[in-house]
């Protein structure tokens, strides 16, 4: 048993690899049911009018792309099918390449124009003194889009002179823009709010869904599976569930196998010296 | 590689010829065993660099990657990809290259979405072009300007006292704003939940069971941080509940981190096996 305490770290991970490869090979589904703070998001633009306004704030970059760049696209079939204008925008200057990508390629799906039903704002430095700019004047906020187009003369921002004309915003995020936007945003500019995050920072934003300061909550892959079975379009991070599953049932099998073989060995006596 | 455990080479003195001998047979192994170790993994990663050449080729001859832009895009990412995971062979040059690849392009992309996106439309086209074409300059901007460059005076050596007034009015205007919207936000309007009545009529038994579990939660485990009584009695037994609540807290973050680094390496090979090797849809 003692052996097993000290096995070759690269060992868990070719098992690691096997079994994501294996399970992406092997179809098979599993039940993906939405959680409510994943419904209530869906609930939210559901019930927003054909050309009201909604902002996606895509805070991410590359290293947190595969969590929540699904969480944008399934967002954006959502909006684009409903006929809602949507605003983007990035805190992140690593993200206006996968804003830009996600907004482009589905637009083009539901036949949306640029300028007329989306606008791309691009990137800003200054966190939280830009979310307060833009909570007095989008237009000085952003004075031209990421095309370089004067934004006072874009139609899909007609009706839209501060964060208080927004219908509903989501953030995505890899940090702690959340946190950014509910307290120089949403608690002072008062505008319905969602979010979208990794899951690192998943656990940290649950206590806003409590006190109300974000109305739904989309965590990790697991939170864009559970958006893409609500508008019924499975992709990425649905089929993603089936080696998340697989992968996590490894990974108690490993913790379960670890314990047993440090209690058998008799491990926890040596480690567990008696006082003086 | 696998390395056998050998004895340490000691001193020679005070021993036997044969043991002398025995040492001297010991370090020899050593020393093979590091050179052929070091020979292997470098063959090991020509091996594989050669056969992800072979691949790619055979995949463009093949028509499975297209002679374009986009497909030679995916063959530069996964090739970025398998040298990242790499590392969890062992430190290696093809890691090495592509982690200082990843800082400089990071950085490079990062500047120039900074110049396209904010100092030009901000600054360089209403206030630097006005003043060079003779049009209409807002002068005012020289103000943010003059600080911005201030603060890069920090780096020389006469003029870094003028980076104080730039962090000056950085610190100054980050309090003002931060705190008192901080402690609205992550303070009153936390304590709200905290202090929701547990039963009001309306409300399912669950959700009364939460809100009693979140008085509990908070309760105990202020009570743990509070050092100034002793963890005795009743304060023990409080104190030891919010022990439990940090524990539980620790372990929801621990299976949310998982679950989020699974999802990276499900993403990623989900691209290699999808996008580069064309084995599942």
């Amino acid at each position: 048993m003692e052996r097993f305490l000290n096995i070759d770290r690269r060992i868990i991970f070719a098992a690691v690899a096997l079994a994501v490869i294996g399970s992406l090979l092997v179809d098979f589904s599993l039940p993906v049911p939405a959680t409510p703070p994943v419904q209530k998001i869906f609930d939210k633009i559901e019930s927003l009018p054909p050309g009201a306004h909604f902002l996606l704030s895509f805070d991410y970059d590359p290293s947190s792309k595969e969590e929540l760049q699904p969480m944008a696209l399934a967002l954006l079939h959502h909006c684009f099918r409903r006929g809602v204008k949507v605003i983007g925008m990035t805190h992140n200057p690593g993200g206006t390449g996968l804003a830009e990508q996600a907004l482009n390629s589905t637009a083009s799906i539901y036949q949306r124009k640029y300028k007329e039903d989306y606008v791309f704002l691009g990137y800003k430095p200054g966190g939280a003194s830009l979310v307060i700019n833009m909570g007095e004047d989008i237009h000085t906020a952003f004075l031209k889009d990421f095309y370089g187009n004067d934004t006072t003369t874009l139609p899909a921002l007609q009706g839209v002179e501060s964060l208080r004309d927004i219908d509903y915003l989501v953030d995505l995020a890899a940090g702690v823009t959340i946190e950014t936007w509910i307290a120089f945003g949403k608690e002072k500019y008062q505008f319905e709010m969602g979010a979208g995050c990794t899951a690192v920072i998943g656990p940290e934003m649950y206590p806003f869904l409590d006190s109300r300061q974000i109305n739904g909550l989309m965590a990790g892959l697991k939170g864009a599976a559970e958006y893409e079975v609500l508008v019924e379009r499975k992709a990425q991070a649905f089929e993603g569930m089936r080696p998340q599953s697989v992968t996590h049932c490894l990974v108690i099998l490993f913790v379960l196998f670890g314990n047993v073989a440090f209690f058998v060995s008799g491990s926890f006596r040596t480690q567990r010296r008696p006082r003086r | 590689m696998f390395t056998p455990t050998l004895p340490s080479p000691l001193k020679g003195e005070g021993k036997t010829a044969l043991e002398r001998k025995k040492l001297d047979f010991c370090k020899g192994l050593k020393e093979m065993i590091r050179i052929n170790n070091r020979s292997f993994d470098f063959w090991l990663l020509v091996g594989t660099l050669g056969l992800f050449a072979l691949v790619n080729l055979l995949f463009f001859l093949l028509g499975k990657l297209g002679l374009s832009w986009e497909g030679f895009g995916i063959m530069i990412a996964a090739g970025l990809t398998l040298a990242v995971y790499s590392f969890l062979y062992k430190d290696n040059p093809a890691f090495k290259v592509v982690e200082n690849l990843y800082v400089g392009v990071a950085l490079g992309y990062t500047v120039i979405i900074t110049w396209f996106n904010a100092l030009k439309p901000d600054l360089y086209d209403p206030l630097l072009v006005p003043i060079f074409t003779g049009r209409q300059a807002q002068y005012l901007l020289l103000v943010p300007m003059f600080l911005g460059i201030f603060m890069i005076l920090r780096f020389t050596r006469v003029l870094t006292w003028l980076s104080r007034w730039s962090f000056a009015f950085v610190v100054g205007l980050g309090a003002g704003i931060t705190i008192p919207n901080l402690i609205h936000s992550f303070i009153l309007k936390q304590l709200e939940p905290s202090m929701h009545p547990v039963f009001y009529g309306g409300e399912t038994v669950l959700a009364s069971i939460n809100t009693l579990l979140i008085l509990l939660g908070v309760t105990s485990v202020l009570i743990y941080f509070f050092f100034s009584v002793e963890h005795k009695g009743p304060v023990g037994v409080i104190s030891r509940i919010g022990i439990w609540f940090l524990m539980v807290s620790f372990g929801a973050s621990f299976g949310y981190t998982v679950m989020g680094r699974m999802s990276l390496l499900i993403g990623r090979v989900m691209f290699l096996m999808r996008d580069w090797l064309g084995i599942i849809q």
